[in-house]
């Protein structure tokens, strides 16, 4: 199982669904469903911090004389 | 005489009369009350009360037009004198001054007509080709990651797209394939900017946009490459063109369509309001649901040390104890009972011994007769001799006797 911390936020928002899935069918020992408790409440969290931390970022396709495309940051102006 | 001659037979009519005759005449004509009227724009002027008075003219004649203020607020812009137009509404006559007049009521620059004849006729084209068929509509991702946008770099849309992303979620990365959005050059450039954003893998959708305008220059999103390439697009694509009212092919094209800018970006995201609460309710249940089974195990665990209990040794030797307490007063009750028994049936026979009492029948009269000397009972003849003293006992004493 990965690292709380590495999930992407919708991974870690599926995952956090599923915990909730599995605790509600309840077939769980003592010691599952406490570990299926602490990961639940770490995903939780991981959301809510990714969303508190999170900053739009907006970058923009640029060509290049060869005709690809390189991108680079964009400064939004308000 | 002869302006006399007529008079017999015909009316004279008031000026009133006639001009209201006329006026019949033009309001009772089908093509005058519904027309479209092409020409240039000449003397036109606003009265302060909103009303737009202009003359349509060409070379060889000139109407004299009114477009009423309720009608005339709807424009983008007033006419100008030398544009070119074309008009709707009807011919009628205005009585006081016996003029008649156009009466106005939708005013476009000339050729527009045919513009959007050629608008409807792609559209028509496309759409029995099956290119905007529901079943080819893809959903858009619920979480997307990088969120291409096809749209002017200094236009008003892509601010409004920056402000509701940054709102709603900031999670999402854009990137922007900056193109014109008007003009000659703007489909083709759309195109490019649109299969840009398709060659980079982690772009999972695509926004494209600008903001309202004249239908001319929202003519690029009425192109047919523009809406072949929307509807090639390896990702899922959001059209938001114009205002509420504007319909693009682009839209008809797009897997969704957007009514503004700022709706296409509403709808390419999660609102992190509604995802928080989500959040919030996810880890309340986990918690809820965890406490759950902690009291299910304590009351599965109460109820195996209640049997647990019932099964021990103590148990049985509490229960063997009370058992031999339960039997040691039974067997102290049947003991009683049947010392009873017995006591009552000693009186019993103590009274039957009683009544067996020999001594008993003294009181009836009867004797004891004995020997003195040996205290034999006499109970024959033969057992005494002349002579012999004899003790004889009635119930209150005995007194002595001599035999003869």
């Amino acid at each position: 199982m990965k690292e709380v911390s590495e999930l992407s936020f919708e991974d870690a928002l599926a995952e956090l669904e599923e915990t909730v899935h599995r605790l509600e069918e309840g077939d769980l020992t003592l010691e599952g469903s406490l570990a299926l408790f602490e990961r639940g409440q770490a995903l939780a969290a991981n959301c809510q911090k990714q969303l508190d931390e999170a900053e739009l970022k907006v970058q923009q396709l640029l060509s290049t004389p060869e005709g690809e495309y390189r991108t680079a940051p964009f400064d939004a102006q308000e | 005489m002869s302006w006399r001659q007529q008079t017999l037979f015909q009316t004279t009519y008031t000026v009133s009369q006639i001009t209201a005759h006329i006026k019949e005449l033009l309001e009772t004509d089908f093509t005058l009350q519904d027309l479209w009227i092409e020409g240039e724009v000449s003397n036109a002027s606003q009265s302060t009360a909103g009303h737009l008075y202009f003359s349509l003219k060409d070379e060889g004649a000139r109407i004299s037009c009114v477009m009423w203020r309720s009608r005339a607020q709807k424009l983008s812009r007033p006419p100008q004198d030398g544009e070119q137009v074309e008009a709707h509404g009807r011919v009628s006559v205005y009585e006081p001054r016996g003029a008649y007049q156009f009466y106005v009521d939708t005013l476009q620059p000339s050729g527009l007509g045919l513009l959007y004849q050629q608008v409807e006729a792609l559209k028509q084209k496309l759409a029995a080709e099956g290119l905007f068929d529901e079943e080819l509509k893809r959903a858009i991702p619920p979480f997307p990651r990088v969120i291409g946008l096809v749209t002017s770099p200094t236009g008003a849309a892509l601010r409004d797209v920056c402000n509701v992303l940054r709102r709603r979620y900031p999670l999402a990365k854009l990137l922007l394939s900056p193109t014109l959005v008007q003009g000659k050059k703007a489909a083709e450039e759309i195109v490019r900017a649109l299969e840009a954003l398709n060659a980079r893998e982690e772009v999972d959708l695509v926004i494209v946009t600008r903001g309202g305008g004249s239908l001319e220059e929202l003519m690029p999103f009425n192109n047919e490459r523009v809406a072949r390439a929307i509807r090639g697009s390896r990702v899922p694509v959001i059209s938001g063109v114009g205002h509420e009212t504007d319909f693009t092919i682009a839209d008809f094209a797009a897997d969704v369509r957007a009514p503004t800018p700022s709706a296409a970006a509403e709808m390419a995201v999660p609102d992190q309001v509604e995802l928080q609460a989500t959040i919030a309710a996810r880890r309340d249940q986990t918690a809820r649901l965890t406490e759950d089974g902690l009291d299910r195990a304590q009351r599965a665990l109460e109820a195996q040390t209640q049997r647990l209990e019932h099964a021990s040794p103590r148990s049985q030797i509490n229960s063997a104890r009370q058992r031999v307490d339960e039997l040691l007063s039974r067997s102290q009750t049947t003991l009683r009972h049947r010392m009873e028994l017995r006591r009552e049936r000693l009186k019993g026979l103590q009274s039957r011994i009683g009544s067996l009492n020999p001594l008993a029948t003294l009181d009836r009269g009867y004797a004891l007769v004995r020997h003195r000397r040996t205290g034999e009972i006499v109970g024959q003849v033969g057992q005494v001799h002349t002579g012999d003293k004899l003790g004889v006992r009635v119930s209150d004493g005995e007194f002595g006797v001599m035999v003869e």
